[in-house]
């Protein structure tokens, strides 16, 4: 059964290509057809190997399968491998599950759409790019999948094209994360020329044997590796591109932009994590980042009116949780919260989606309203993935990864009681937000008419994951609620438990962690739906005003980028768009010129003129002649 | 005796297009297509079994011819060819295939003519990639040179009397400047030997004294720094791209180019080995800046085809950053960038003389959401805009991987400033597909998209670069025997420290 690894990326990248070559000839049904059951047979095969590697684990508790060398020159000979362990299949589970249920609901979402095929090409290129990078084994592999993840990122943004804005956006995606992506490449440069190799397990291994804990060419490392990680997880300072990348079809927003792609840094310090271990001082980063960014875009995503920037700036919050626990130590929680936030997050994309669709494409949640009523299955699914984004206790998938990344933020040796703090802020600006939503668009009065109602495709999806944003939280609970650890358990052979001491406040961490979203819920119900007029009296004041801007924009980085970036670059570029290294050489034929111009005086035609000078050289040559 | 046909056939298939141009205009195409195909058969006969494996001390040759012209001065005719010449020449024929399919409906005065000076042009290149004996490696070198000035001249665009002339004066005059060097080290030699030869074999390991190797490597250097281009000398390049036609452009960019960086891996190593250690910082600190500057300026253009002539000097300066680099990664890698930039710069470049034939503009700022009205002009030149931004899968990306990851070793702060040059690739490149193809189509142009022969051309470019970089290897195996053995030749610049 494992043999048949290669084709999890194998399936949609033939998917790809056949849609890309088949042109017109091919109906939109059919290509729907092609787009979605590639994807899904490859779901059904890790879902084969995921039941073969759990009853019958490898030696070594992983798998690799060689499809050919890459190159060889020298001593550096990557090859072209997959590589799964428990990490990746865990990885590669929840990624074909999530991407072929958003295939299922975009054959009907996208099915007015004069570029259907394009779409889903692009998709099946995504979701074969996706799982070569996580089940690459070796940087150079990874590389590929990391860079053709994003170029798919910028295809589907900027996939209504005709738009400039989304173009920009496409752009500024792709962009910034090449910056990240920048610092990684260099990263693995420098991997590889002071470790010989760039096989993961063989890195991983050759760092722990060569490099002391806290040397230069650890911390060096793991802070480029880092590097790459933040611009492709949009966390601070590159998180900039992620609101923006919602100009693309929300069922994109859904799979790439909330459910996997963004996540790929996380899971690349996962995999890297023994590097990390070495160098603590950035690891203590990592959890700074992390807390930083969840708590500022939190408080951006409470003063957005764009449902989709909502929701974006949830998940670089939500990202920035599980940056969060790979700062402390905690790396199995954080592929945990992964994986529920690729549930609930995916299902509230694609609810969102279902609102907008029934809308005509209204994204304002302000004219949104009363929605329960005329969307009731709608209503239920979202309310299901809000409440497993605000980590509703016990009920919810999104609490039980949540809190438990808050309890290891405080019990872990490199945690502490601030990061802990930060992470219960966010958790109850969290439920403020999230809730905030559901109260403005499904409660109050109508504003919108509904022209549309989501037909089976849709709903299909939005119920499934809706349940697994319930149950998903079941395979890991604390020790109060049942002492379950089938993930961590899972992860185990990847990804070494966090070594924590007995910590006396457990139960009053575990209370506060549950109380504050309940706070948040109940702030929210009672601004957003006792009394709407609390926040307009809120915004109205000066400070409130000025305050809900800066959150509205981000926390003005678009705007200090700009200034401090993007404007001098564009000015160094447009002052010397005629290439300022040419004058030199024009100045040289101008000079000619003149020289030119200034002996062709001489030719003047006229006879005394020549007779003068040639009486004149004539003297002056006898006088060379005479005088010695 | 293989090779000398390579050399001669494309100059004989040009006479016989000059002639059949007087009877009718559809001749001279297919005359130059049958001589190009009669040349790449060659080559692949040549591929498969190598004429003769001929071991002399500068390493594996795997065809060779030498014959006696001018005995008195120590002129042969010999070629000879290893890995690497032997790619660089495929490439030539192969883009030579390329130019005059772009050029068959684009060209329509002086057909034959036109022909006549293309395939001697290719001639020149094929007989510079793999002369032995530099006085022929200097004929051929201006052999190029003349029938590329006409191409430019005659069936160029608006500016192409300036750009002709400047093309011209810069690199006759640096091959003057080169033609002194090989006259220097021919006396030299002479005079220490008593054999006085052109013959590339033997010159190689004379003893020279310090100041003489620098200066005849400056005098090899400043012909070879032109044509690659390395800044600040690269202000032909724009000129001359832009205004030359389709075909005029792919053979710029994608052979004269190369012409520069062959020069420097095949002569200004290996016959100055000490020479180019000592100035070896000077040219990989140009090679990065080259790689920043081309970019910005190529960020700044309007017009479509100088953009890609600006991308040139970028990539170029990562084939410099390799071959200064001696080690054997950075210059697999620079070879790699070579072919890789041949053919997808060639490709922009016949996207960009497409577009021009059916919008007879080439400012950016009159295109405009075409994707619509050319979808696959518009796949395709996104595809090799990707490549260009070094995209990973694609031959580009692993020749500039390569060229980076053995420079790094060696400097890690110039291999760590030069990959800046990937975003600023990557700003460039998708700028340009937004400006052509994206956004509102506010000119309501309609245009024909690529018919059958166009795509067919495009195709094969297409699958030489997905070729390149998912399975580089049988090319790689190839450069195991280069000439100029990258071991030895590491080993020789140890020495000397």
């Amino acid at each position: 059964m494992k043999s048949l690894l290669w084709l999890i990326p194998a399936l949609p990248l033939a998917g790809f290509a056949v849609l890309l070559f088949s042109g017109s000839r091919l109906s939109n049904r059919l290509a729907g057809l092609i787009g979605t059951a590639s994807v899904g047979l490859s779901a059904i095969i890790s879902l084969l190997i995921a039941i073969d590697f759990i009853s019958e684990p490898p030696v070594g508790n992983a798998y690799t399968q060689v499809l050919w060398r890459w190159l060889f020159i020298g001593g550096f000979s990557p090859e072209v491998a997959l590589r799964l362990d428990a990490l990746s299949l865990t990885m590669i589970m929840v990624i074909t599950v999530v991407a072929f249920l958003i295939h299922l609901y975009s054959t009907e979402f996208m099915a007015e759409d004069e570029g259907y095929r394009r779409f889903f090409s692009y998709m099946n290129l995504f979701v074969g790019s996706m799982s070569v990078l996580v089940l690459a084994d070796n940087m150079l592999l990874l590389y590929l999948g990391w860079e053709g993840v994003g170029l798919c990122s910028y295809l589907l943004i900027g996939f209504w094209y005709s738009d400039s804005y989304n173009g920009y956006a496409a752009r500024k995606a792709f962009i910034v994360t090449r910056i990240g992506d920048t610092a990684l490449i260099i990263g693995i440069f420098l991997l590889f020329t002071s470790l010989g190799t760039l096989q993961i397990q063989e890195l991983i291994a050759r760092a722990s044997l060569m490099w002391p804990v806290n040397s230069a060419l650890a911390i060096a490392a793991s802070a480029l590796l880092l590097g790459g990680a933040l611009g492709k997880s949009a966390q601070l300072p590159l998180q900039t591109w992620l609101p923006d990348a919602m100009a693309g079809p929300t069922p994109v927003s859904a799979l790439i932009h909330a459910a996997t792609m963004v996540t790929a840094g996380v899971y690349l310090i996962a995999r890297t994590h023994a590097l990390f271990d070495l160098a603590p001082s950035i690891k203590m980063l990592v959890a700074v980042i992390g807390a930083a960014t969840l708590l500022i875009s939190a408080f951006s995503a409470l003063a957005q009116s764009d449902i989709k920037r909502i929701l974006a700036y949830s998940t670089i919050s939500q990202i920035g949780y599980m940056f969060l626990a790979l700062g402390v130590g905690a790396w199995s929680s954080a592929i945990f919260h992964f994986m529920t936030h690729a549930f609930f997050k995916a299902l509230l994309f694609l609810g969102a989606g279902a609102v907008i669709l029934s809308l005509d494409h209204e994204h304002n949640i302000f004219k949104m309203g009363g929605l329960k009523k005329e969307l009731p299955f709608t209503f239920y699914v979202f309310f299901a993935g809000a409440a497993s984004l605000s980590a509703l206790p016990l009920v919810t998938a999104g609490y039980y990864s949540k809190d438990l990344i808050l309890h290891d933020a405080f019990t872990s040796p490199s945690g502490s009681p601030l990061l802990w703090a930060v992470g219960i802020l966010g958790a109850f600006l969290t439920a403020l937000y999230t809730f905030r939503l559901l109260f403005i668009v499904f409660f109050g009065e109508p504003k919108t008419e509904v022209t549309s109602k989501p037909g089976l495709k849709i709903k299909l999806p939005l119920f499934v994951l809706a349940v697994f944003s319930i149950t998903a939280g079941f395979v890991e609970t604390t020790s109060s609620l049942g002492d379950i650890h089938i993930l961590s358990g899972f992860l185990v052979s990847s990804l070494p438990p966090l070594t924590k001491p007995a910590e006396p406040n457990a139960s009053q961490i575990e209370i506060a962690g549950a109380f504050a979203p309940l706070a948040g819920i109940l702030i929210a119900y009672l601004i957003y739906y006792r009394n709407p007029g609390i926040s307009e009296s809120l915004a109205g004041l000066r400070f409130g005003n000025t305050l809900k801007s800066f959150w509205f924009s981000g926390w003005g980085f678009d705007n200090f980028y700009d200034r401090f970036f993007v404007r001098p670059l564009f000015w160094i570029v447009m002052a010397n768009r005629n290439d300022f290294l040419d004058k030199p050489f024009l100045g040289i034929a101008s000079t000619l010129k003149g020289v030119n111009r200034l002996l062709a005086l001489s030719q003047s035609g006229k006879v005394r003129w020549y007779a003068f000078a040639i009486t004149m050289g004539a003297v002056l040559a006898l006088c060379a002649v005479i005088l010695p | 005796m293989i090779l000398t046909l390579l050399v001669i056939i494309p100059l004989l298939g040009g006479l016989l297009s000059f002639y059949l141009g007087k009877i009718s205009p559809m001749l001279p195409r297919w005359a130059a297509l049958s001589a190009l195909s009669v040349d790449f058969i060659l080559l692949l006969i040549l591929w498969i079994k190598p004429d003769a494996i001929i071991s002399t001390q500068g390493g594996q040759w795997i065809a060779e011819v030498n014959l006696e012209w001018i005995p008195q001065l120590g002129i042969n005719f010999h070629l000879a060819m290893d890995g690497l010449n032997f790619l660089l020449t495929l490439l030539t024929v192969f883009l030579g295939i390329t130019a005059v399919a772009s050029s068959w409906t684009e060209i329509r005065e002086r057909i034959g003519f036109f022909h006549l000076n293309l395939l001697a042009v290719l001639s020149g290149i094929i007989g510079t990639f793999l002369s032995l004996d530099l006085f022929i490696f200097y004929f051929f070198w201006e052999l190029m040179l003349i029938p590329m000035y006409f191409l430019i001249a005659i069936w160029g665009h608006e500016d192409r009397f300036y750009a002709s002339i400047k093309f011209f004066i810069f690199t006759q005059a640096s091959g003057l400047i080169m033609l002194v060097a090989i006259l220097g080290l021919y006396f030299i030699h002479g005079k220490n030997t008593g054999a006085y030869t052109f013959d590339y074999t033997q010159l190689l390991g004379t003893t020279l004294s310090p100041a003489a190797e620098m200066w005849l490597m400056l005098g090899f250097l400043i012909a070879f720094a032109v044509k690659l281009p390395v800044i600040p000398i690269h202000t032909w390049l724009p000129d001359a791209h832009t205004e030359a036609p389709t075909a005029g452009s792919v053979i710029l960019a994608g052979l004269l180019l190369k012409t520069g960086a062959y020069g420097m891996i095949r002569f200004i190593i290996p016959l100055f080995p000490h020479a180019s250690s000592v100035i070896a910082p000077v040219i990989f600190t140009l090679a990065a800046a080259g790689i920043l500057y081309g970019a910005l300026v190529a960020f700044g253009q309007t017009d479509l085809k100088r953009l890609i002539a600006y991308t040139s000097v970028s990539h170029m300066g990562f084939v410099l950053l390799g071959v200064f680099m001696f080690n054997d990664i950075a210059l697999k890698g620079a070879v790699l960038q070579m072919l890789c930039h041949g053919v997808s710069t060639g490709a922009l470049f016949i996207i960009a003389g497409a577009l021009q034939e059916r919008m007879h503009t080439r400012e950016m700022a009159r295109m405009g959401g075409l994707w619509a009205t050319t979808p696959r002009i518009g796949a395709v030149m996104l595809f090799f805009a990707l490549a260009s931004l070094g995209l990973p899968g694609l031959g580009n990306f692993i020749a500039e991987f390569l060229v980076l990851l053995g420079s790094f070793g060696a400097n890690k702060t110039v291999a760590s400033i030069a990959s800046v040059g990937l975003i600023l690739a990557m700003s460039y490149s998708l700028w340009m597909m937004q400006r052509v193809f994206h956004g509102p189509n506010e000119f309501n142009w309609s245009l024909a998209d690529f018919k059958t022969r166009e795509m067919a051309v495009m195709a094969a470019m297409v699958a030489i670069i997905l070729w390149l970089g998912v399975y580089p290897q049988p090319v790689l195996d190839r450069l195991g025997n280069m000439q100029t053995g990258p071991q030895s030749l590491s080993a020789s610049v140890k020495e000397t420290r």
